[in-house]
Protein backbone atom coordinates (compact mmCIF):
# COMPACT_ATOMS: atom_id res chain seq x y z
CA UNK A 1 0.00 0.00 0.00
CA UNK A 2 2.48 2.64 0.97
CA UNK A 3 5.32 2.26 -1.92
CA UNK A 4 1.94 2.53 -4.61
CA UNK A 5 1.10 5.73 -2.86
CA UNK A 6 4.61 7.03 -3.20
CA UNK A 7 5.00 6.03 -6.90
CA UNK A 8 1.68 8.16 -7.23
CA UNK A 9 2.81 11.02 -5.45
CA UNK A 10 5.86 11.24 -7.75
CA UNK A 11 4.02 10.68 -11.15
CA UNK A 12 1.31 13.32 -9.80
CA UNK A 13 4.52 15.65 -9.01
CA UNK A 14 6.47 14.99 -12.36
CA UNK A 15 3.32 15.66 -14.39
CA UNK A 16 2.53 18.98 -12.58
CA UNK A 17 6.32 20.15 -13.64
CA UNK A 18 5.71 19.22 -16.99
CA UNK A 19 2.54 20.89 -17.19
CA UNK A 20 4.00 23.50 -15.85
CA UNK A 21 7.08 23.92 -17.87
CA UNK A 22 5.38 23.19 -21.54
CA UNK A 23 4.69 26.27 -22.09
CA UNK A 24 7.65 27.87 -21.58
CA UNK A 25 9.78 25.56 -23.67
CA UNK A 26 7.26 26.00 -26.34
CA UNK A 27 8.30 29.82 -26.69
CA UNK A 28 11.90 29.09 -25.90
CA UNK A 29 11.80 26.64 -29.21
CA UNK A 30 9.32 29.22 -31.06
CA UNK A 31 12.46 32.24 -30.47
CA UNK A 32 9.60 34.09 -28.80
CA UNK A 33 11.71 35.49 -25.74
CA UNK A 34 13.27 38.66 -25.82
CA UNK A 35 15.59 40.11 -23.17
CA UNK A 36 13.65 43.87 -23.20
CA UNK A 37 10.35 44.74 -24.02
CA UNK A 38 10.89 46.92 -26.74
CA UNK A 39 13.55 46.79 -29.83
CA UNK A 40 16.80 47.68 -29.39
CA UNK A 41 17.66 51.33 -30.18
CA UNK A 42 20.48 50.75 -32.20
CA UNK A 43 17.99 49.12 -34.74
CA UNK A 44 18.17 50.71 -37.74
CA UNK A 45 14.78 52.57 -39.20
CA UNK A 46 12.78 51.74 -36.43
CA UNK A 47 9.29 53.42 -37.15
CA UNK A 48 8.70 56.25 -34.28
CA UNK A 49 5.31 56.92 -31.77
CA UNK A 50 4.13 60.49 -34.57
CA UNK A 51 3.69 61.60 -37.50
CA UNK A 52 6.43 64.73 -37.13
CA UNK A 53 9.30 64.02 -35.27
CA UNK A 54 10.17 67.03 -33.83
CA UNK A 55 13.73 67.55 -32.98
CA UNK A 56 17.38 69.64 -32.45
CA UNK A 57 21.18 70.00 -33.19
CA UNK A 58 23.07 71.58 -31.30
CA UNK A 59 26.36 72.88 -32.43
CA UNK A 60 28.36 73.15 -28.99
CA UNK A 61 31.64 74.59 -31.36
CA UNK A 62 29.47 77.53 -31.99
CA UNK A 63 28.16 78.28 -28.89
CA UNK A 64 32.04 78.59 -27.80
CA UNK A 65 32.60 80.45 -30.94
CA UNK A 66 30.11 83.12 -29.69
CA UNK A 67 30.71 84.03 -26.43
CA UNK A 68 27.47 85.45 -24.42
CA UNK A 69 24.97 83.09 -27.04
CA UNK A 70 23.97 80.39 -24.69
CA UNK A 71 22.93 83.13 -22.37
CA UNK A 72 20.98 84.61 -24.68
CA UNK A 73 19.14 81.52 -25.90
CA UNK A 74 18.32 80.96 -22.01
CA UNK A 75 17.35 84.56 -21.96
CA UNK A 76 14.88 84.35 -24.61
CA UNK A 77 13.76 81.00 -23.78
CA UNK A 78 12.72 82.29 -20.07
CA UNK A 79 11.76 85.48 -20.83
CA UNK A 80 8.73 84.25 -23.27
CA UNK A 81 8.04 81.41 -20.68
CA UNK A 82 7.76 83.46 -17.50
CA UNK A 83 10.38 81.56 -15.96
CA UNK A 84 11.24 82.54 -12.41
CA UNK A 85 14.66 83.21 -11.25
CA UNK A 86 15.22 81.67 -7.50
CA UNK A 87 18.42 83.35 -6.35
CA UNK A 88 20.38 82.99 -2.74
CA UNK A 89 20.86 86.39 -1.49
CA UNK A 90 24.61 86.54 -2.98
CA UNK A 91 23.11 86.12 -6.28
CA UNK A 92 23.75 82.65 -7.40
CA UNK A 93 21.28 80.43 -8.37
CA UNK A 94 19.38 78.90 -5.62
CA UNK A 95 19.92 75.05 -6.54
CA UNK A 96 17.03 73.72 -4.36
CA UNK A 97 14.22 75.67 -6.08
CA UNK A 98 15.51 76.11 -9.45
CA UNK A 99 13.05 76.29 -12.63
CA UNK A 100 14.54 75.93 -16.07
CA UNK A 101 13.51 74.93 -19.20
CA UNK A 102 17.11 75.09 -21.00
CA UNK A 103 20.51 75.79 -19.46
CA UNK A 104 23.90 75.81 -20.14
CA UNK A 105 25.86 72.71 -18.92
CA UNK A 106 29.34 71.38 -18.57
CA UNK A 107 30.43 68.68 -21.09
CA UNK A 108 31.12 66.27 -18.87
CA UNK A 109 27.64 66.47 -17.02
CA UNK A 110 26.20 66.37 -19.95
CA UNK A 111 27.56 63.16 -21.34
CA UNK A 112 28.45 61.24 -17.90
CA UNK A 113 29.15 57.99 -20.27
CA UNK A 114 31.60 59.14 -22.66
CA UNK A 115 35.34 58.78 -21.40
CA UNK A 116 36.59 61.60 -19.73
CA UNK A 117 39.97 60.39 -19.70
CA UNK A 118 42.80 62.11 -22.16
CA UNK A 119 39.98 64.54 -23.62
CA UNK A 120 40.17 67.67 -25.01
CA UNK A 121 40.96 70.38 -22.82
CA UNK A 122 39.11 73.11 -24.40
CA UNK A 123 35.94 71.27 -23.86
CA UNK A 124 36.05 71.70 -20.52
CA UNK A 125 35.02 75.64 -20.89
CA UNK A 126 31.93 75.05 -23.17
CA UNK A 127 28.71 75.44 -22.53
CA UNK A 128 26.28 72.42 -23.63
CA UNK A 129 22.93 74.00 -24.74
CA UNK A 130 20.71 70.72 -22.55
CA UNK A 131 16.85 71.12 -22.38
CA UNK A 132 14.18 68.56 -22.62
CA UNK A 133 15.03 65.80 -25.44
CA UNK A 134 11.65 65.14 -26.31
CA UNK A 135 12.40 61.72 -26.40
CA UNK A 136 10.49 59.21 -29.22
CA UNK A 137 9.95 56.79 -26.13
CA UNK A 138 9.94 58.82 -23.28
CA UNK A 139 10.27 57.77 -19.54
CA UNK A 140 8.47 60.63 -17.90
CA UNK A 141 5.24 59.94 -19.95
CA UNK A 142 5.38 56.37 -18.31
CA UNK A 143 5.45 57.56 -15.16
CA UNK A 144 2.94 60.08 -14.72
CA UNK A 145 -0.62 58.75 -13.29
CA UNK A 146 -2.57 61.43 -14.33
CA UNK A 147 -1.31 61.61 -18.19
CA UNK A 148 -0.42 65.59 -17.28
CA UNK A 149 2.69 64.69 -19.30
CA UNK A 150 1.86 63.40 -22.88
CA UNK A 151 3.70 62.52 -26.67
CA UNK A 152 2.10 64.91 -28.75
CA UNK A 153 0.80 62.63 -31.62
CA UNK A 154 1.43 64.87 -34.34
CA UNK A 155 4.23 66.73 -33.41
CA UNK A 156 6.47 63.86 -31.29
CA UNK A 157 6.64 67.35 -28.43
CA UNK A 158 6.84 66.33 -25.06
CA UNK A 159 3.75 68.32 -23.86
CA UNK A 160 2.66 69.17 -19.98
CA UNK A 161 -0.86 70.14 -19.22
CA UNK A 162 -0.41 71.88 -15.92
CA UNK A 163 -4.33 71.75 -15.48
CA UNK A 164 -4.05 67.99 -14.73
CA UNK A 165 -0.45 67.99 -12.78
CA UNK A 166 -0.87 66.51 -9.26
CA UNK A 167 3.19 66.94 -8.46
CA UNK A 168 3.42 64.25 -7.70
CA UNK A 169 7.16 64.56 -9.34
CA UNK A 170 7.42 61.00 -10.76
CA UNK A 171 8.26 62.21 -13.90
CA UNK A 172 11.28 64.20 -12.50
CA UNK A 173 12.53 60.86 -11.14
CA UNK A 174 11.92 58.77 -14.65
CA UNK A 175 13.65 61.82 -16.91
CA UNK A 176 17.44 60.68 -17.29
CA UNK A 177 17.96 64.20 -18.50
CA UNK A 178 17.48 66.35 -15.27
CA UNK A 179 15.01 68.59 -17.68
CA UNK A 180 12.17 69.04 -15.52
CA UNK A 181 11.68 71.50 -12.61
CA UNK A 182 9.27 71.36 -9.72
CA UNK A 183 7.75 74.95 -8.89
CA UNK A 184 8.45 74.30 -5.02
CA UNK A 185 7.06 77.55 -4.57
CA UNK A 186 4.61 80.13 -6.14
CA UNK A 187 6.58 81.45 -9.05
CA UNK A 188 5.24 84.59 -9.99
CA UNK A 189 7.20 87.17 -7.69
CA UNK A 190 10.17 85.56 -8.75
CA UNK A 191 9.62 86.45 -12.54
CA UNK A 192 11.63 89.15 -13.58
CA UNK A 193 9.46 90.85 -16.26
CA UNK A 194 5.67 88.93 -16.83
CA UNK A 195 4.64 88.21 -19.86
CA UNK A 196 1.13 88.51 -20.28
CA UNK A 197 1.02 86.98 -23.33
CA UNK A 198 1.98 83.52 -21.73
CA UNK A 199 0.73 82.41 -18.52
CA UNK A 200 2.64 81.41 -15.74
CA UNK A 201 2.56 78.22 -13.53
CA UNK A 202 1.26 77.63 -9.82
CA UNK A 203 3.18 76.21 -6.97
CA UNK A 204 2.72 72.37 -7.24
CA UNK A 205 3.40 71.66 -10.88
CA UNK A 206 6.58 70.39 -12.90
CA UNK A 207 7.36 72.47 -15.94
CA UNK A 208 9.46 71.93 -18.40
CA UNK A 209 10.72 72.78 -22.10
CA UNK A 210 7.79 71.97 -25.22
CA UNK A 211 9.66 73.55 -27.64
CA UNK A 212 7.58 76.16 -27.81
CA UNK A 213 4.55 74.61 -29.09
CA UNK A 214 2.84 77.74 -28.41
CA UNK A 215 4.66 79.05 -31.18
CA UNK A 216 5.07 76.70 -33.29
CA UNK A 217 1.34 76.76 -33.25
CA UNK A 218 1.46 80.46 -35.23
CA UNK A 219 4.42 79.54 -37.94
CA UNK A 220 7.25 80.95 -35.30
CA UNK A 221 10.48 78.79 -34.54
CA UNK A 222 11.37 77.90 -30.50
CA UNK A 223 12.92 81.06 -28.83
CA UNK A 224 16.01 79.67 -28.32
CA UNK A 225 17.18 78.66 -32.10
CA UNK A 226 15.57 82.37 -33.43
CA UNK A 227 18.05 83.76 -30.70
CA UNK A 228 20.92 81.81 -32.20
CA UNK A 229 19.95 83.59 -35.27
CA UNK A 230 22.58 83.27 -38.32
CA UNK A 231 24.91 81.43 -36.22
CA UNK A 232 23.06 77.93 -37.36
CA UNK A 233 24.25 77.00 -33.55
CA UNK A 234 20.94 75.48 -33.04
CA UNK A 235 18.82 73.79 -36.29
CA UNK A 236 15.19 73.02 -35.58
CA UNK A 237 13.18 70.45 -37.75
CA UNK A 238 11.13 67.41 -38.57
CA UNK A 239 13.45 64.18 -38.09
CA UNK A 240 10.91 62.22 -40.03
CA UNK A 241 11.01 64.13 -43.01
CA UNK A 242 14.06 63.10 -45.11
CA UNK A 243 14.39 66.52 -47.05
CA UNK A 244 13.95 69.15 -43.96
CA UNK A 245 17.57 70.64 -43.13
CA UNK A 246 17.94 68.90 -39.75
CA UNK A 247 17.27 65.96 -41.24
CA UNK A 248 20.53 66.62 -44.17
CA UNK A 249 22.78 67.63 -41.14
CA UNK A 250 22.26 64.68 -39.30
CA UNK A 251 22.67 62.33 -42.67
CA UNK A 252 26.05 64.20 -43.09
CA UNK A 253 27.75 65.15 -39.56
CA UNK A 254 28.74 62.75 -37.00
CA UNK A 255 26.44 63.78 -33.96
CA UNK A 256 26.09 62.29 -30.45
CA UNK A 257 22.81 61.63 -28.11
CA UNK A 258 22.84 61.94 -24.48
CA UNK A 259 22.57 58.43 -22.95
CA UNK A 260 21.28 56.95 -25.75
CA UNK A 261 22.03 53.41 -24.35
CA UNK A 262 18.89 54.11 -21.95
CA UNK A 263 16.63 53.55 -25.32
CA UNK A 264 14.46 56.76 -24.71
CA UNK A 265 15.42 57.86 -28.56
CA UNK A 266 15.98 61.54 -27.94
CA UNK A 267 15.23 64.12 -30.54
CA UNK A 268 18.09 66.54 -29.70
CA UNK A 269 21.59 65.50 -31.06
CA UNK A 270 24.62 67.31 -30.74
CA UNK A 271 27.88 68.34 -32.74
CA UNK A 272 30.77 68.15 -30.70
CA UNK B 1 -36.10 68.62 35.85
CA UNK B 2 -35.16 71.53 37.50
CA UNK B 3 -36.11 75.37 36.42
CA UNK B 4 -37.83 74.16 33.61
CA UNK B 5 -39.23 77.37 33.12
CA UNK B 6 -35.94 79.18 32.25
CA UNK B 7 -33.89 76.11 30.47
CA UNK B 8 -37.11 75.89 28.21
CA UNK B 9 -37.28 79.50 27.16
CA UNK B 10 -33.65 79.87 26.86
CA UNK B 11 -33.46 77.66 24.43
CA UNK B 12 -36.39 79.07 21.97
CA UNK B 13 -34.80 81.97 22.53
CA UNK B 14 -31.15 80.74 21.64
CA UNK B 15 -32.39 78.58 18.95
CA UNK B 16 -34.61 81.78 17.72
CA UNK B 17 -31.30 83.62 17.53
CA UNK B 18 -29.00 81.05 16.24
CA UNK B 19 -31.58 80.65 12.80
CA UNK B 20 -31.83 84.05 12.50
CA UNK B 21 -30.03 84.71 9.08
CA UNK B 22 -32.10 81.61 8.31
CA UNK B 23 -35.56 82.81 7.99
CA UNK B 24 -34.90 86.63 7.79
CA UNK B 25 -33.56 85.89 4.68
CA UNK B 26 -36.19 83.19 3.87
CA UNK B 27 -37.64 83.37 -0.07
CA UNK B 28 -35.16 85.71 -0.80
CA UNK B 29 -32.14 85.27 -2.81
CA UNK B 30 -30.61 88.33 -2.50
CA UNK B 31 -29.92 90.81 -5.09
CA UNK B 32 -28.81 88.31 -8.40
CA UNK B 33 -25.33 89.30 -9.79
CA UNK B 34 -25.51 91.31 -13.18
CA UNK B 35 -21.82 90.31 -15.03
CA UNK B 36 -21.18 93.35 -17.71
CA UNK B 37 -20.92 92.23 -20.82
CA UNK B 38 -18.78 93.62 -23.23
CA UNK B 39 -20.47 96.47 -25.71
CA UNK B 40 -20.74 95.68 -29.03
CA UNK B 41 -20.91 92.10 -28.99
CA UNK B 42 -23.98 90.30 -30.09
CA UNK B 43 -23.60 86.81 -29.86
CA UNK B 44 -20.75 84.50 -27.66
CA UNK B 45 -19.23 81.44 -28.83
CA UNK B 46 -21.87 79.05 -27.33
CA UNK B 47 -25.71 79.99 -26.25
CA UNK B 48 -26.29 82.52 -23.13
CA UNK B 49 -27.78 79.33 -21.64
CA UNK B 50 -25.33 77.17 -21.91
CA UNK B 51 -22.68 79.56 -21.41
CA UNK B 52 -23.69 80.33 -18.10
CA UNK B 53 -24.50 76.75 -17.10
CA UNK B 54 -21.45 75.02 -18.56
CA UNK B 55 -18.18 77.35 -19.29
CA UNK B 56 -16.05 75.92 -17.80
CA UNK B 57 -16.64 72.48 -19.62
CA UNK B 58 -15.91 74.48 -22.48
CA UNK B 59 -13.11 75.78 -21.44
CA UNK B 60 -11.84 72.07 -20.53
CA UNK B 61 -13.21 70.66 -23.48
CA UNK B 62 -10.97 73.83 -25.87
CA UNK B 63 -7.83 73.01 -23.71
CA UNK B 64 -7.68 69.13 -24.55
CA UNK B 65 -8.81 69.96 -27.93
CA UNK B 66 -5.86 72.56 -28.36
CA UNK B 67 -3.24 70.86 -26.42
CA UNK B 68 -3.69 67.20 -26.59
CA UNK B 69 -5.64 67.20 -30.41
CA UNK B 70 -3.62 70.54 -32.04
CA UNK B 71 -7.16 71.37 -33.21
CA UNK B 72 -6.66 75.05 -32.74
CA UNK B 73 -8.44 76.74 -35.30
CA UNK B 74 -10.61 79.51 -34.68
CA UNK B 75 -14.29 79.38 -33.69
CA UNK B 76 -16.21 81.60 -36.28
CA UNK B 77 -19.15 83.23 -35.33
CA UNK B 78 -20.95 85.77 -38.01
CA UNK B 79 -17.62 85.83 -39.97
CA UNK B 80 -15.68 86.73 -36.90
CA UNK B 81 -12.89 84.58 -35.86
CA UNK B 82 -12.53 83.81 -31.96
CA UNK B 83 -9.31 82.11 -30.79
CA UNK B 84 -9.94 79.17 -28.44
CA UNK B 85 -8.13 80.45 -25.48
CA UNK B 86 -9.03 81.69 -22.11
CA UNK B 87 -6.88 85.05 -22.00
CA UNK B 88 -6.79 85.88 -25.79
CA UNK B 89 -10.06 84.34 -27.09
CA UNK B 90 -12.65 84.53 -23.70
CA UNK B 91 -11.11 88.04 -22.04
CA UNK B 92 -10.15 89.42 -25.57
CA UNK B 93 -14.32 90.48 -25.29
CA UNK B 94 -14.67 90.32 -21.58
CA UNK B 95 -12.29 92.22 -20.75
CA UNK B 96 -13.18 93.42 -17.55
CA UNK B 97 -12.53 90.14 -15.07
CA UNK B 98 -14.04 91.88 -12.06
CA UNK B 99 -17.24 93.08 -14.15
CA UNK B 100 -18.08 89.81 -15.42
CA UNK B 101 -16.16 86.58 -13.75
CA UNK B 102 -16.03 88.12 -10.34
CA UNK B 103 -19.85 88.75 -10.02
CA UNK B 104 -21.10 85.52 -10.76
CA UNK B 105 -18.34 83.60 -9.19
CA UNK B 106 -18.28 85.87 -6.15
CA UNK B 107 -22.50 85.04 -5.58
CA UNK B 108 -21.81 81.85 -6.12
CA UNK B 109 -18.77 81.72 -3.94
CA UNK B 110 -16.80 79.74 -6.07
CA UNK B 111 -13.35 80.28 -6.05
CA UNK B 112 -11.65 79.17 -9.71
CA UNK B 113 -7.91 78.50 -9.59
CA UNK B 114 -7.75 80.16 -13.42
CA UNK B 115 -6.31 83.21 -11.96
CA UNK B 116 -2.72 81.25 -10.36
CA UNK B 117 -1.74 80.69 -13.75
CA UNK B 118 -3.82 82.72 -16.38
CA UNK B 119 -3.34 86.89 -16.39
CA UNK B 120 -6.33 88.87 -16.46
CA UNK B 121 -6.64 91.66 -18.81
CA UNK B 122 -5.39 94.33 -16.00
CA UNK B 123 -2.11 92.79 -16.06
CA UNK B 124 -1.77 93.75 -19.60
CA UNK B 125 1.78 95.70 -19.88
Amino acid sequence: MDSQRRKFLKMAGLTAVAGMGAPAINMLLKGEVRASETEASTAPALPTKSVKRLGMVVDVNKFGANPGLAQKCVEACHSIHNVPDFRNPDGSIDKKDEVKWIWAEKYEHTFPDASQYKRNVGLEELPVMTFCNHCDDPPCVRACPTQATFKAKDSGIVMMDYHRCIGCRFCMAACPYGARSFNWRDPRPFIKKLNPDFPTRMRGVVEKCTFCAERLAVGKIPACVEATGDTKAMVFGDLNDPNSEISKILASTFTIQRKPFLGTKPSVFYII
Amino acid sequence: MYDKGKIIPGLIIFLGLFTFPLWYNAGNAGNPPKPEKPAGYQKCVRPVEYMRTSHMVLLNQWRDEVIRGDEREMIMIDGKPYPKKLQAGCMGCHADKKKFCDRCHTYASVKPYCWDCHFPPKEKM
